[in-house]
């Protein structure tokens, strides 16, 4: 008896450390100690799990958890900022993986036969999700890592075809529920599954895995949600609800920051070659600027606000904006910063790069802030940022991406855009921004540029 | 603790889902508190909280089981520790970047 209540007490515990964690989220001040909290109701969970008497033999456990540990570590430690994306679609693809497998081997122990109808319902949950989010973040992961192309991948009766396979999947789910114990239905059930994430992810562009990346998640802490049910574990019910909320409450937020919905983004293949032709034919020629005369610009300016976009990440130039910040502001420049909810591959993927180079985080500025501040701004610079600033979004309702809130950029004084040439964005939009007279291009990689315009200011 | 009467698990079923509405609830209300400048950590925190499937998968690769169930449950161990520890490790690090200016400008 004494065992049960410890080991239940302890997933109380861990229970209650995971939730004032996440509280603690709701500032940089109190993150830190959150964290650890949360660490430390981790740690009593799994010393409570190691008291149970089911378990017979403590070898592979204990192999499971040193090689985990190890690999969690070097990850934990060496992967850059920058592959911040990269590294959370792995971690959703382990997670769900997980998930999977432990439904996979309940089911089997079984031999099919669970208790109960809604055993055989909540373990077909868990393993449906978990084997698709697995793919899925793979595919997500590879998109990301650059190991395969990030342009959608669509085809003919695309929407038509994964709309079939789901529903022969969970045609399969309905059945092993009413009528249990077939194993090959189970495994086809879990192979379709697998199959069906990667398709879910295919047609989906680089531009729109913010809100991949939250989805996933979701699914992902859902499949976690789904196990607990199996193994009737209020802790993992617990933390697997709070991650699945998070990611759900994320991916909608990330949805409202482009003004799509949830359908669009994920049957809607975005930026692929049919939805471009909306754009209206631009006219007119961008203007390129000297390095020289933007540094001029900028070392006599009040007020400038910097505008990161994906590029920032791709060139890695987070520290050198830093740099050129730093500068400014012993010149008694004001320097803020903007930043887009979707701007990168990740929810706060800006944040972090930023943060990671010292940039204080009361100079990050959200959209809502910092956009009536653009009228007083001398120089705005965009940092290779394009569709997060593209005024066809708020002044052409033909375009594809009209009603998305914008960084409205243009409303300053004076735009610099740092860009790698002169194509276009990941949508594959054109962005009038880049045409208006108040606009200058600056082309090249964004480090570089930047490198050079910290030295012109300091000599300006 | 394996429960086999029924009675005993119909309670137990609804008990679990007053327990996922609840945290539904809960998590709504924490979460929707969290501002955009933590959406990163708060990603990789979730992810580490949610390898708590590991107190699931330690049972199966340590129980009396069909060998599957072990060969299973041990990389399903491997899986969840590695996204436990690398979570955690990666939300620290992350969060001890984010400064307070008078802070930020020693460094």
């Amino acid at each position: 008896m004494f065992q049960f209540y410890f080991i239940e007490f302890s997933y109380l515990l861990a229970s209650i450390c995971f939730i004032l964690g996440l509280k603690g989220m709701s500032h940089p001040e109190t993150a830190k100690r959150g964290m650890h909290l949360a660490e430390f109701g981790m740690l009593l969970a799994i010393i409570g799990t190691l008291m149970h008497h089911e378990i017979a033999s403590y070898t592979w456990i204990l192999i499971g958890l040193a090689v985990g540990s190890l690999v969690g570590l070097a990850m934990g430690v060496w992967v850059p900022m920058t592959a911040m994306p990269q590294r959370t679609a792995l971690s959703h693809a382990f997670g769900a993986f997980a998930a999977a497998l432990v439904g996979i081997s309940e089911f089997y122990r079984f031999g099919g036969h669970l208790e109960t109808r809604f055993l055989m319902g909540a373990l077909g949950f868990e393993v449906m999700l978990g084997a698709l989010t697995t793919t899925g973040s793979l595919l997500a992961f590879a998109k990301l890592q650059g190991l395969v192309r990030g342009t959608p991948m669509t085809y003919k009766g695309q929407n038509i075809f994964n709309m079939l396979l789901l529903a022969a999947t969970i045609g399969i789910f309905v059945y092993l529920i009413v009528v249990p114990g077939s194993m090959p239905l189970f495994f086809t059930m879990v192979g379709l599954a697998f199959v069906f994430g990667l398709l879910l992810v295919m047609p989906i562009g680089s531009a729109d895995m913010p809100v991949v990346m939250s989805l996933l998640n979701s699914y992902a802490g859902l499949a976690s949600a789904a196990t607990g049910f199996v193994l009737s574990n209020k802790v993992l019910i617990i933390a697997g609800t709070l991650d699945g909320f998070s990611g759900f409450i994320l991916s909608i937020l990330m949805c409202r920051a482009m003004n799509r919905s949830m359908t669009n983004v994920l049957f809607g293949a975005f930026g692929s070659a049919a939805s471009v032709t909306a754009g209206a034919e631009q006219h007119g020629a961008m203007r390129e600027v000297g390095l020289e005369d933007i540094a001029t610009q900028l070392a006599y300016a009040n007020k400038v606000v910097f505008v990161p976009g994906y590029g920032l990440a791709t060139a890695q130039a987070q520290h050198v904006v830093r740099e050129l910040a730093d500068v400014l502001e012993k010149r008694g420049v004001t320097v803020k910063y903007g930043i887009h909810p979707v701007a990168g591959r990740m929810p706060g993927h800006m944040n972090v790069l930023l943060a990671e180079a010292n940039v204080p985080y009361s100079s990050l500025y959200e959209l809502e802030q910092i956009n009536p501040e653009f009228p007083t701004t001398d120089v705005a610079v965009v940092i290779g940022a394009n569709d997060v600033v593209n005024p066809d979004a708020r002044d052409n309702p033909g375009s594809p991406i009209a009603g998305m809130p914008i960084l409205e950029v243009d409303r300053s004084r004076s735009v610099v855009v740092l860009k790698r040439g002169q194509g276009k964005g990941f949508s594959g939009l054109e962005n009038p921004l880049f045409f208006k007279p108040v606009t200058g291009m600056l082309y090249g990689d964004a480090k570089d540029t930047l490198t050079r315009l910290v030295q012109a200011v300091q000599h300006a | 603790m394996e429960i086999h009467d029924p009675v005993a698990q119909r309670i137990l079923l609804i008990s679990a889902l007053y327990v996922f509405a609840l945290a539904a609830f809960l998590g709504y209300q924490v979460i929707s508190r969290v501002p955009p400048l933590l959406h990163t950590p708060l990603m990789s925190a979730t992810n580490a909280i949610s390898g708590i499937s590991l107190v699931g998968s330690i049972v199966m690769a340590g129980g009396n089981y069909p060998k599957v169930c072990t060969i299973l449950g041990f990389i399903a161990v491997v899986c969840s520790t590695t996204n436990v520890v690398g979570g955690f490790v990666i939300t620290d690090r992350m969060l001890r970047m984010f400064k307070r200016k008078d802070i930020a400008k020693k460094d």
